[in-house]
């Protein structure tokens, strides 16, 4: 019985990205459908530009939810990630409270009176009036939940990632002047890796791990066709066709789906309706970003589209 | 069904995956959530929770695929069997046994795991097997020494005493029958023989690898067999993973109780210089510089080898590494070493250098002509070499001289000591101009060595 709702519910995954555009493989949809049941967050791994940014946008479009997206680069710290004191507003209230001291302290006979009174103010500072929330603050404090997406998280430091451990396993933060701020309602976690340095194991361990590869050719097909619908039918298997040979070659850098679906932008531009070789070879430098790459495959390109074209007729 | 995945789990450690137990919560909270009708989802479910890398993911699958396809195979082997003792009723003189393919009626007064076996119920006989092989605690399976006890092991569990017996009893009151059921028997060894062989390829993979390894680590370099230098290959690559991830961790360090005054000032200017935010000074830690010598003759060029091609794998630990061989006389090889696969590299070293009779005094004497500048005094140099200089000038003055230029001379002969300063050995010689003269044979001593040169810059 539970088996009949969980394949059902991961179509409903499926179609649900579909309708955004999103074309997900069974992998990819099973994971959106686990992350959500067990309120864990997905760990995408994959090479540059297989959609992995892509997907945390489809999921809070098709949900309807506020995407908040926190980029990671080299030296983000806490202050920029998840909140920061306003500095200037306390340092304004307390020219405020020089003014006013002889009215605050009025009344206090004793010393130790004068002190309570100064303490309830002082807590005053550090409450919620004054944290400027970051990205991931604002990810716990959304009332209906989010898309939390955390973005190229091997180009942050080794510290920033144990920084993530509790808001990953509970969804929650603790800042020492305040207390444990838990989310409302807990997000839906996505973080995305190029594989530049390996993350720690308790990160791994707390999140799915999900690989996005490049997509069969089928796959690319219908991806292309969600995107750029004006391309015609012969087009699109041919360039799809081609791209898959491309990437048996050992270049530096593989034209991934973005690759593709600009490659196919152009062609439609260009008002291709088939593929010949001098229309290849003028627009090779918008799959391949290396000059090597395109001297390496230029002389190929004229077998590539017969490979391509053969594999059309019998596939 | 959580019996099941719990075997799975160890048969996943068996295949290289790190399941903890936190992750095998996980992966039953997982398997609750989507069922086990769906083969397909429930492979992906699995991959998801368990695996952590591609790599993983792969080792993954693949023990998937043979933990759960398990029961075909045993299946259409007593199918098999099945038709053969089929075949035999049809010429058996009694027709009415053979009208149905198991002889429906057995003999009265015979034991369950002979009348399970006769009447041919593959499921049951499956289930018997699988819950004998359980009982036996084929997952304990280490060694493919072990298979023929715990094949005996799980046939016992299963009633064999009794089926002997019964078998005796039928060969003298109906002959057929005892034919039909030793046929099965058969059968039935052949099944239990194919569990325990799976059990073993699921289980003790993971055993034999670390036996495997631990032999491996400590054999000496320079007398390996040529059909272990691809595992050893592997081994280094290991190591070098390991040295990596161990010291290639944060190297800014924040110094309390020294405060950074300039960036104090800066940060806080935007309200009028009352210092809020603090920075404290920060210290850098240097990343090893490494100047390795190699001696790349005779007995020493294995070891040489297995050195370079770990101190060239360490490129997030070590920020420079320039690396010379020589035999008589002295090249500079680090290129060749960044560009080239170990094989090919190794290859054109030796041949431009290899093959020659040491002479450490020459050799010392064209470092100092070249390449003294490059020694700095966060240089570590390493020496690797048995000191063996064929009654030739050892130089050791121009040693000294680089001891005094360097931050720290580490010498790594591959001989034992009690060979040092026999012979043509200049070891003693040397050895007062160095920090640390280590003997450097195996893998681990090697592992040993670099990670307390790493360990001096941390």
């Amino acid at each position: 019985m539970a088996d009949q709702k969980a394949s059902t519910s991961i179509e409903a995954v499926e179609s649900g990205l579909a309708a955004q555009g999103y074309i997900a493989s069974r992998q990819i949809a099973t994971a959106v459908y686990l992350s959500q049941q067990i309120e864990k967050p997905i760990l995408v791994e994959g090479p540059a530009g297989v959609g992995k940014t892509e997907l945390a946008k489809a999921i809070a479009a098709w949900r309807g939810m506020k995407m908040i997206r926190l980029q990671c680069y080299e030296g983000l710290d806490e202050a920029k990630a998840l909140y920061e004191w306003k500095y200037a507003k306390q340092l304004l209230y307390t020219q405020i409270l020089k003014d006013k001291l002889g009215e605050v302290l009025e009344g206090a006979q004793t010393l130790h009176a004068a002190l309570d009174q100064l303490h309830d103010f002082g807590d005053v500072f550090f409450s919620k009036e004054f944290v400027e929330p970051r990205p991931l603050l604002q990810a716990l404090e959304q009332p209906g939940g989010c898309v939390l997406l955390i973005d190229e998280i091997d180009k942050s430091d080794a510290e920033f990632e144990s920084l993530l451990l509790e808001i990953l396993s509970d969804f929650q933060v603790t800042i020492p002047e305040l207390g444990t701020v838990s989310a409302i309602t807990p997000p839906t976690v996505i973080l995305t890796s190029n594989s530049e340095r390996d993350l720690g194991d308790a990160l791994k361990r707390r999140c799915l791990h999900l690989h996005i590869g490049f997509p069969e050719q089928r796959l690319e097909e219908r991806i292309v066709e969600s995107r750029v619908p004006s391309i015609s039918q012969t087009l699109r298997r041919q360039m799809v066709g081609f791209i898959h040979e491309i990437r048996t070659l050992d270049l530096k850098k593989l034209p991934s789906v973005s690759e593709t679906i600009d490659w196919a932008r152009v062609l439609v531009l260009l008002q291709a309706f088939e593929l010949d070789t001098e229309i290849v070879k003028d627009t090779l430098n918008v799959l391949l970003k290396y000059e090597a790459d395109i001297e390496a495959a230029a002389p190929q390109v004229t077998t590539f589209m017969a490979k391509a074209a053969r594999s059309n007729v019998f596939g | 069904m959580r019996e099941n995945l719990h075997r799975f789990f160890r048969a996943a450690r068996g295949a290289g995956v790190h399941v903890s137990p936190a992750e095998s919560i996980d992966a039953m909270r997982v398997v609750a959530q989507v069922g086990v009708s769906d083969r397909a989802i429930l492979r992906d479910a699995l991959l998801l929770t368990l695996a952590k890398s591609q790599d993983e993911k792969l080792a993954l699958g693949d023990c998937f695929d043979l933990f759960f396809s398990q029961p075909e195979p045993r299946q259409e082997q007593v199918e098999a069997a099945s038709h053969d003792t089929a075949q035999e009723t049809d010429q058996s003189p009694s027709p009415g046994a053979s009208s149905d393919a198991g002889g429906g009626q057995p003999p009265e007064g015979l034991g369950p795991l002979a009348q399970m076996l006769l009447s041919q119920d593959r499921n049951a006989i499956a289930a018997a097997i699988a819950s004998a092989a359980g009982a036996a605690s084929l997952s304990d399976i280490r060694y493919s020494t072990q298979r023929g006890i715990f094949s005996s092991r799980i046939l016992d569990a299963m009633g064999l005493q009794r089926l002997r017996d019964d078998l005796d009893e039928l060969t003298a009151t109906n002959p057929s029958l005892a034919e039909r059921l030793r046929a099965a028997l058969d059968a039935l060894r052949e099944a239990v023989r194919d569990t325990v062989s799976q059990g073993l390829a699921l289980y003790a993979r993971e055993e034999a690898e670390n036996l495997r390894n631990e032999i491996l680590r400590n054999a000496p370099l320079a007398r390996i067999e040529r059909r272990q230098v691809a595992e050893m290959r592997a081994l280094i690559r290991q190591i070098a993973r390991r040295l990596r991830e161990r010291y290639s961790k944060p190297r800014k360090r924040q110094r309390r109780g020294h405060l950074d005054v300039r960036r104090t000032l800066r940060r806080n200017a935007a309200w009028g210089g009352v210092p809020f935010l603090t920075a404290w000074k920060r210290k850098h830690r240097d990343r090893p510089k490494i100047v390795a010598l190699c001696d790349v003759s005779g007995s020493v060029a294995q070891v040489s080898d297995f050195f370079l091609l770990l101190i060239h794998s360490l490129h997030e630990v070590v920020d420079d590494v320039r690396s010379f061989a020589f035999s008589s006389h002295l090249v500079e090889v680090s290129d060749i070493l960044e560009t080239k696969s170990p094989e090919e590299a190794m290859r054109e070293i030796m041949s431009k250098v290899g093959f020659g009779s040491s002479d450490y005094g020459s050799a010392l004497v064209g470092f100092e002509k070249e390449f003294m500048s490059t020694l700095t005094p966060q240089t570590t140099v390493i020496v690797l070499g048995d000191a063996r200089s064929n009654n030739l000038d050892p130089r050791a003055d121009i040693l000294r001289r680089i001891s005094e230029r360097s931050k720290r001379l580490v010498w790594l002969n591959p001989e034992g000591r009690l060979a040092w300063g026999f012979g043509d050995s200049e070891m003693p010689r040397y050895a007062t101009f160095c920090s640390v003269v280590r003997q450097c044979a195996t893998a681990q001593q090697l592992e040993r060595a670099v990670s307390d040169i790493v360990a001096t810059y941390q």
